[in-house]
């Protein structure tokens, strides 16, 4: 995280308690989670790093940003970028998560605000969004000549 | 166009905030900057024998190191706080808690800066102390401040009467009517004694302070603060400057719960600048931050004198505040809970005492509430046992007692435009009360139960607000309140473009920075929609007042007839007359030239209460009410309450926006959530022996009640802007007494203490069993 802050001047990811428990440091390397205040940055040397900086690159937004604002899943903010990474590492493992599955993907990640119950609905809410994603590529491609994705 | 109260606007900050780039203290840097790292005593209470720094300054990459005695060199008399001037910027000849800044070392890496601490030695002579604020409040106990130093910053303090020779700092009371003669009167008495411990508010962005020093420019303090216009007066004072050389600003923060209210790292961020002559960054750790303020542990005695129909005759509460070593804003704690502390009862015969005591313990300030959790835990969970006693139902017996409009409070000020009825009715529709709740098993029990809550805005305090509007039309507010998450960028937002009728989103609101914002008295006690909302009413009349005025000749309309109207002034009743800001403000100053300005400031009435009773007519610039409704199950075997439902009706005089209100209260109940079922700071002979989140637990979303709803309630306020009232503490305030009487209601027996963590919950299972588990 120092490495993300120092050399590259992003600032997505924040440490806060310093301890590896509270995820608003978090950020995805090679594809898992991590907290960045405990990982060190030559463990990452040849790896790709992906922090919520980079979720939006092209300037559009992903759905589970989107779904952060359309239910207001954050007051202060500091949470949100490690909220937000780990909401997408749930939706990839499991593009339907019940209730539970969410509080219990999340715990990991605190707010202090207490923003949880949007939170909960924002990630229902980017679930749909990308299944009816994921359907309406699907659609076209079967019409045009059965190839499924 | 649209109405802009009223409308459930998502913050304006949004994209930045879900992409990470949203502007924070925290990641502030600036050429050259030192980072400072903090020596913190490592006893509660001794005389500083020896400090010795010598080595740490020679060590390579340390530009400098501060003790009390270097710091003595710019500040005379180094006191500061908001109350109380009484805690030196770096302990001077003693140190009163385990964790007080001893000395700084300043260098380019945080990391050299923290490796040198090591080689810093403080020779102790240990004194006795004191950590029970019951204990420390009596004769003979260990004296935590030999001269006690009051300050003059709020009006509201003035009055407080300072004691001498007693760890009793404030000493607030309130007298109404005859309690004895009504305890004489009463059918019953009731006696309990309540307890809350030390919480911490743990924002996860911790306190954070950039400072560059002076010379020929102002000395600039970059703060995560909830009040900079405080901040700036105080660095001022300090100093010995005019406050026109301190500049103070903020950016957004990383939440703040009261953690971030009036002065922490700044005198000391101020003071290690100006030494260095370089910019000097201090971030605490979330650790550090645990030992820097906290939520005063609580000793609360409650005597009710009631009737045999259930009329409460009497109340008599004595507080005491554990104040830890500094004042903090514990005063302003000590007498605006102690007022309220009889709850929203209407009740002839009150007495209240309420105590700030100093113990050596880390200083306690206003954490989301100003003391009113606390009484409320009290006040809340006796009306169970008094109704359970009398065999009334808890809600019928609260609303027999309940204050209505019209009706004095214990401190004489009458209550008005207060939807206490509202709230009470609404929390008893939503709990579906009182039809029959399934009771669970044998191990499983079910229960629910209810909790009202009072709490008066702080009075008497100042907001002014500038308001432009540039050669293109678009509009600037100038607000000093401090968005600390709560969503205050966007509400302002709102009623300045009310006010001017354009849309909330072409409206922008600059942060609080002192070179620019007028005074502002702090984002804390709910304040800012109410108070900054109406110096923004004021700023935006003017403007609108100059804009109709300007058009009125080019439109050839009598003022009388023109209106604002999405960007334009518009005549009434005439389509073509209209004129679009833009083009109005090029025929006052040429083309896409020239400022309009506006500026509104509100000041509230207050009554400075009676020193011997309290007693005043004007004690509240506006009353918060709410209602809290809970449903749980208790495991009979290992005492876990597991919250069910979680319901919060408030009277929000009038939601300017629904959305970040529901947000706000909701949020502010999974804070108090926390409060009531696991935090709780523990200490060992003044040690803090749990700080950081590793070993204190906060709520995660696995933690939260299955259900959390929040219920609006609109009784509007005939002074507030567009009728709204505070409510950020509203929703934190009833939420463990609702809890705690859910779990009364689900097993019989009573917790009296907070939280309530399975341990205390299965000790009061087997104590009312008669079975009690041993120590």
């Amino acid at each position: 995280m120092q490495a993300l802050r120092r050399c590259f001047h992003i600032y997505g990811a924040r440490e806060s308690c310093g301890q590896g428990i509270c995820g608003t440091c978090t950020v995805i390397v090679n594809g898992r989670a991590v907290s960045g205040c405990l990982y060190l940055a030559v463990l990452a040397d040849g790896t790709e790093v992906v922090t919520v900086e980079g979720l939006s690159a092209g300037g559009r937004l992903h759905p589970v940003q989107e779904a952060f604002i359309s239910c207001s899943a954050f007051q202060c903010g500091f949470c949100t970028p490690g909220m937000i990474l780990m909401s997408t590492q749930l939706l990839e493992e499991n593009p339907d998560p019940t209730d539970q599955q969410i509080r219990h993907y999340l715990s990991g990640n605190l707010c202090r605000c207490g923003a949880y119950p949007e939170i909960l609905q924002a990630v229902k809410t980017a679930a749909q969004t990308l299944a009816s994603r994921k359907q309406g590529k699907e659609i076209p491609s079967q019409q045009g000549g059965g190839i499924s994705i | 166009m649209p109405r802009q109260a009223g409308r459930s606007l998502r913050r304006l900050e949004s994209h930045a905030k879900v992409t990470g780039t949203v502007e924070y203290v925290h990641n502030l840097e600036l050429p050259g900057m030192l980072h400072g790292k903090i020596f913190r005593s490592t006893v509660p209470h001794a005389r500083l024998a020896r400090v010795d720094v010598a080595a740490a300054r020679t060590a390579p990459g340390v530009e400098q190191v501060i003790t009390g005695q270097d710091v003595l060199s710019i500040i005379p008399d180094p006191y500061y706080g908001p109350a109380f001037h009484d805690q030196p910027i770096l302990a001077l000849e003693k140190v009163r808690f385990a964790g007080e800044p001893v000395a700084i070392v300043l260098a380019a890496d945080p990391y050299v800066a923290q490796a040198a601490l090591d080689l810093i030695e403080v020779e102790y002579e240990e004194l006795p102390a004191v950590y029970d604020e019951v204990e420390a409040a009596q004769d003979g106990a260990p004296l935590v401040h030999e001269k006690l130093r009051p300050g003059s910053m709020f009006a509201d303090l003035i009055h407080v009467r300072p004691r001498s020779g007693s760890n009793v700092h404030v000493d607030y009371r309130v007298r109404r009517g005859d309690v004895e003669e009504a305890f004489r009167a009463s059918d019953r008495v009731f006696e309990d004694t309540f307890h809350t411990p030390a919480v911490a508010a743990a924002p996860l962005e911790p306190l954070v302070t950039v400072a560059e020093p002076g010379g020929s420019r102002p000395l600039t303090i970059h703060s995560a603060t909830q009040n900079p216009s405080f901040v700036r007066g105080e660095l001022a004072r300090l100093l010995g400057w005019p406050e026109n050389r301190v500049r103070v600003r903020t950016a957004f923060l990383g939440g703040g719960f009261g953690g971030k209210q009036y002065i922490k790292l700044e005198a000391l961020a101020a003071t290690s600048t100006l030494l260095a002559q370089r910019p000097v960054k201090i971030s605490l750790t979330m650790d550090e931050q645990f030992v820097t303020i906290t939520r005063h542990a609580s000793t609360i005695r409650m005597k009710t004198g009631v009737s045999a129909d259930g009329r409460i005759l009497a109340r008599e509460c004595e507080i005491w505040w554990n104040g830890g070593a500094y004042a903090d804003i514990g005063p302003r704690v000590t007498q605006k809970a102690g007022f309220t502390s009889a709850g929203p009862y209407d009740i002839d015969n009150v007495s209240i005492d309420s105590y700030a005591v100093y113990t050596n313990l880390p200083p306690a300030g206003a954490l989301r509430g100003f003391g009113v959790p606390q009484v409320n835990w009290a006040h809340e969970t006796q009306a169970d046992r008094i109704a359970r006693e009398l065999g009334m139902d808890p809600l019928e017996f609260r609303l027999k007692n309940l204050l209505r409009n019209g009706r004095p409070q214990a401190s004489g000020t009458i209550l008005q435009d207060s939807g206490t009825e509202e709230v009470t009715r609404e929390v008893a529709s939503e709990m579906r009360w009182p039809e029959p709740l399934d009771r669970g098993t044998d191990t499983a029990r079910r229960g629910r139960g209810v909790a009202l809550a009072i709490k008066a805005g702080v009075t008497p305090t100042t907001s002014v607000a500038i308001v432009t509007l540039a050669g293109d039309g678009s509009c600037t507010v100038y607000a000093g309140t401090v968005d600390v998450g709560q969503g205050s960028q966007t509400v302002l937002a709102q009623i300045a473009a009310e006010g001017l009728a354009l849309g909330a989103e072409e409206v922008r609101v600059i942060h609080p920075d002192t070179d620019a914002t007028p005074y502002d008295m702090g984002s804390v006690g709910s304040r800012s929609t109410f108070h900054m909302g109406l110096a923004i009413q004021g700023a935006t009349e003017q403007i609108s007042r100059q804009l109709i005025e300007m058009a009125a000749p080019v439109l050839g309309a009598d003022v009388a007839e023109l209106e604002l109207y999405d960007g334009s002034v518009v005549a009434r009743g005439r389509g073509d007359a209209e004129i679009s800001f833009r083009e109005l403000m090029a025929t006052r100053f040429g083309k896409n030239t020239g400022t309009l300005v506006g500026s509104g400031s509100f000041t509230a009435s207050y009554d400075t209460p009676d020193a011997d009773t309290g007693q005043s007519d004007d004690v509240a610039v506006f009353w918060m009410v709410g209602a809290v409704g809970a449903e749980v199950t208790v495991d009979t075997e290992t005492g876990k309450v597991t919250v069910q439902r979680l319901v919060n009706v408030a009277d929000v005089g009038k939601a300017i926006n629904p959305l970040l209100v529901s947000t706000q209260l909701s949020g502010g109940a999974l804070l108090q959530f926390g409060y009531a079922m696991s935090e709780e700071m523990h200490f060992d002979e003044g040690q803090l022996v749990n700080s950081g989140l590793a070993q204190y637990k906060i709520p995660t979303m696995l933690d939260m009640p299955k259900s959390v709803e929040v219920v609006l309630v609109e009784v509007p306020h005939r002074n507030g802007p567009l009728g709204a009232k505070g409510m950020g503490e509203t929703g934190t305030l009833a939420v463990s007494a609702a809890i705690g009487n859910a779990v009364f209601d689900a097993l019989g027996v009573q917790v009296k203490e907070l939280p309530l963590t399975p341990e205390r919950v299965l000790r009061a299972i087997r104590a009312g069993a008669g079975r009690p588990l041993e120590d």
